[in-house]
């Protein structure tokens, strides 16, 4: 993993972006004072009709959570992104986003005119407003990745999330296997129970990656990855 | 939560067998009641919905189980759409538990999971994909294919992060029923998979029935 990034910034909390990232490039996300949520999704920038797909990113790889190691699929059957470090070993794919009905329930609801940027977004909202620059919309959101939210099960299946799971500095780097436009937002977790609305900025750093090497770590996670790394040779034939 | 349904097949307003490999694509209006009936056990009914009003509208997998707090869906569960809104509820259930989270299969994740050289056999989302080309009256596009309910199918989740496929805990003449809470359009595949338990290896036969009621 190189360090010399090219470019750093900060997701402010409820802020959300959207970038275009090339194939052969990281990203690192920090979350700067713990507790922070970061929703994320991807599409085919080239097709935005492929995009993430969550089912098939934890069947092919017999997973609940997403740490280093794991791809990160298409619905095509291609691999947007590996994690390639993750300081916190366990990041949530399944419980979506929160909606201004949580928010306001929880914290009150979302006021630019009294509160400016202090005001309590949800992240339901700000994957529409993203989603809305590429000519997307509401049929095209799917299960997005929580990132620094762990969710636990029982035996019955029962789900919670855990409280305080993230501590300040935690962080988790992606490796774009093709070019992906990658939407985020750092809004609360759906099912945070914390007392006021969460304010942990996320820093994101971008740089070039190191080539995938023989050994790498998501590349021999499964049988399943070798394949997926195949169907991105194959993406990328000619170019 | 097993529960048994007092609806007599007899007097279904509607009743189809869809083979394995095809799909089953229909209206159901508020207040009728779906059965989906596992014929010879073990069989997986990969299913969506839609708002009859407007496609963009479907069954949402994260808002059901967060708004339930459980990843399986049984009777009691309240299957809810891409906007939140209850649009079915499961009334009757002798399986005792489905799964929402594993998706469907497809001849492009197939190559993942199994053998590059499997890309051609059949999957639940090319059923889907000639559902939706061969009833454009629906406008169902491809992007309105999200994440479906597997009913019958046993995906256990584990205290420890894992997920895996087993062999299913339906039987032959298990059901399960879901009233309409808003008018819906209900796409079916009936599983066609070849490659793993879900089916128990032999794809067979699901009933849909119908009532007004």
């Amino acid at each position: 993993m190189m360090n010399a990034w090219d470019y750093e910034t900060e997701i402010a909390p409820g802020g959300h972006w959207s970038l275009r990232l090339r194939r052969g490039t990281e990203m690192q996300l920090t979350d700067l004072a713990g507790n922070a949520n970061l929703g994320m999704l991807f599409y085919n920038p080239e097709n935005l009709l492929e995009r993430y797909n969550a089912p098939d990113t934890l069947k092919c790889q017999h997973t609940f959570k997403l740490t280093r190691g794991h791809c990160l699929y298409s619905d095509m059957g291609r691999i947007f992104a590996s994690i390639v470090e993750d300081s916190l070993g366990w990041h949530e794919t399944v419980c979506g986003n929160s909606r201004a009905e949580h928010v306001a329930a929880q914290w009150g609801g979302r006021d630019y005119q009294a509160d400016r940027n202090d005001w309590h977004q949800n992240g339901h909202d700000a994957f529409l407003v993203e989603l809305a620059k590429y000519g997307l919309g509401a049929a095209d959101m799917a299960a997005n990745i929580n990132w620094f939210s762990r969710v636990a099960t029982d035996a019955s299946g029962n789900l919670r999330l855990l409280q305080n799971h993230s501590p300040a500095g935690s962080h988790v780097t992606l490796r774009f296997e093709m070019d992906t436009l990658v939407l985020l937002h750092a809004c609360p977790h759906s099912l945070s129970q914390a007392s006021a609305y969460p304010r942990s900025p996320v820093r994101i750093a971008l740089g070039k990656a190191d080539p995938v090497a023989e050994d790498d770590a998501c590349l021999n996670h499964c049988e399943e990855n070798r394949r997926g790394f195949r169907n991105n040779t194959l993406y990328h034939l000619g170019r | 939560m097993l529960t048994e349904s007092e609806r007599l097949p007899e007097e279904a307003t509607c009743r189809d067998t869809v083979p394995a490999g095809d799909y089953y694509l229909g209206r159901l209006n508020a207040g009728q009641t779906l059965r989906i009936l596992d014929i010879e056990g073990n069989q997986a009914a990969d299913t969506l919905f839609y708002s009859a009003d407007d496609s963009s509208e479907r069954y949402s997998a994260t808002d059901t189980i967060r708004e339930q707090g459980n990843v399986y869906l049984t009777a009691g569960s309240v299957l809810r759409s891409t906007r939140n809104t209850p649009m079915l509820e499961i009334v009757a259930d002798t399986c005792g538990r489905h799964d929402t989270l594993g998706g469907a299969c497809a001849s492009e994740s197939n190559t993942v999971r199994y053998d590059l050289e499997k890309r051609c056999m059949h999957s639940c989302r090319d059923s889907w994909m000639l559902a939706i080309a061969e009833h454009p009256e629906y406008g169902i596009g491809k992007r309105d294919i999200g994440h479906n309910i597997n009913f019958f199918m046993n995906v256990p989740v584990t205290e420890a992060g894992g997920l895996t496929f087993e062999d299913g805990i339906s039987a032959p003449g298990k059901y399960v029923e879901m009233t309409a809470l808003m008018d819906v359009v209900v796409l079916i595949s009936n599983c066609p998979q070849l490659n793993n338990p879900c089916n128990g290896f032999n794809p067979t036969p699901v009933e849909v029935l119908i009532w007004d009621h």
